[in-house]
């Protein structure tokens, strides 16, 4: 009953906060301009809570940020050069979906080169296995290993 | 016996960078803006709002710029040490009072004394100018006006001692 109870409470405490956007209003009137400022904010790295967007976050400096990303589109800047305007100042960190080159390869290139390691390490097993005689249920090595 | 031994040092190499990232400072992002001219700005003075004070000022000195705010906990720690350095008279020291409010950062300073040569108010868009993501964070401004070291967090007296100082009788030194 107790925690039933403590359950309820603190799905009501959640609740009410669930679905509001993070600003109070919404940055601009016309969608498509509040569509873009959002895509932005998406794209952009809250410094001081490392793992959340500045769409996401409240931290006074990513509300700050949103702020510069508005005044920003409202002096015609276009995408891009709100970007780099970011990345001047706090590096590409600030990008969730950082440029390649020499510094994030390694990051980039990480997945296909697991998956590659991981299919042939597949395929020699599958190789080996079809080696062996036609109805020699149990594994043994024939004759050791390579 | 390979089967066994190439795993064993797939496992050893990740167990090895693992522990090699347990050691790094996520904080510790490096800035884009070290060799760069910091970027021009004109701030009131904390308790003379009439008085501005321009970062081409300084042109032709070293200086220390130290990002602060009285609600920043870390930067009571270091105050300490800026007064040390501020005694030492090796460089002036510019606050950047960061979204803080005037009464709040004046206290502080009566209280806990003042490093600084001159505090400017800051809302925001000037630490945004020089990335800032958190306070304390200190930028070394040579005499051209380059930024020539970023310290994120804290100064203490060790890093003062073995990295910063150098730095800034180097720039002292340099024309």
């Amino acid at each position: 009953m107790m925690k039933r109870f403590i359950a309820l409470l603190l799905l009501l405490a959640y609740l009410p906060t669930s679905g509001w956007a993070i600003d109070q209003q919404l940055a601009f009137d016309d969608p498509a301009w509040q569509n873009r400022y959002e895509e932005l904010n998406a794209g952009l790295r809250c410094l001081v809570c490392q793992n959340q967007t500045i769409a996401d976050s409240n931290a006074s400096l990513a509300v700050d940020l949103r702020g510069q990303v508005k005044e920003m589109m409202i002096a015609g800047k276009t995408d891009e050069e709100i970007l780099d305007y970011m990345v001047a100042r706090y590096g590409n960190f600030v990008r969730f979906q950082p440029p390649v080159n020499n510094e994030t390869i390694f990051l980039w290139a990480a997945p296909a080169v697991m998956v590659l390691g991981g299919l042939l390490v597949a395929l020699t097993i599958v190789r080996r296995r079809s080696n062996l005689p036609v109805g020699d249920e149990d594994e043994t090595p024939a004759g050791g290993d390579a | 016996m390979w089967r066994f031994l190439i795993p064993m040092a797939v496992f050893a190499a990740l167990v090895w960078f693992f522990n090699q990232g347990l050691g790094l400072d996520p904080r510790k992002i490096p800035s884009p803006l070290i060799g760069k001219p910091a970027q021009e700005f004109s701030l009131p003075v904390l308790g003379e709002p009439d008085r501005k004070v321009a970062m081409s000022d300084y042109r032709g000195q070293v200086v220390l710029v130290n990002v602060w705010g009285s609600w920043c906990v870390a930067c009571r720690a270091e105050h300490q040490v800026l007064l040390r350095i501020a005694a030492s008279g090796a460089v002036p020291i510019i606050g950047l009072d960061w979204k803080d409010q005037d009464e709040d950062a004046q206290a502080w300073l009566r209280s806990l004394g003042n490093p600084y040569t001159v505090t400017l108010v800051d809302e925001g868009r000037v630490a945004i100018n020089f990335g800032v993501y958190g306070a304390p964070e200190s930028f070394l401004i040579d005499k051209q006006g380059i930024i020539i070291h970023k310290h994120t967090g804290p100064i203490t007296w060790e890093a003062w001692q073995q990295e910063i100082l150098p730095m800034v009788v180097k720039a002292k030194e340099a024309t």
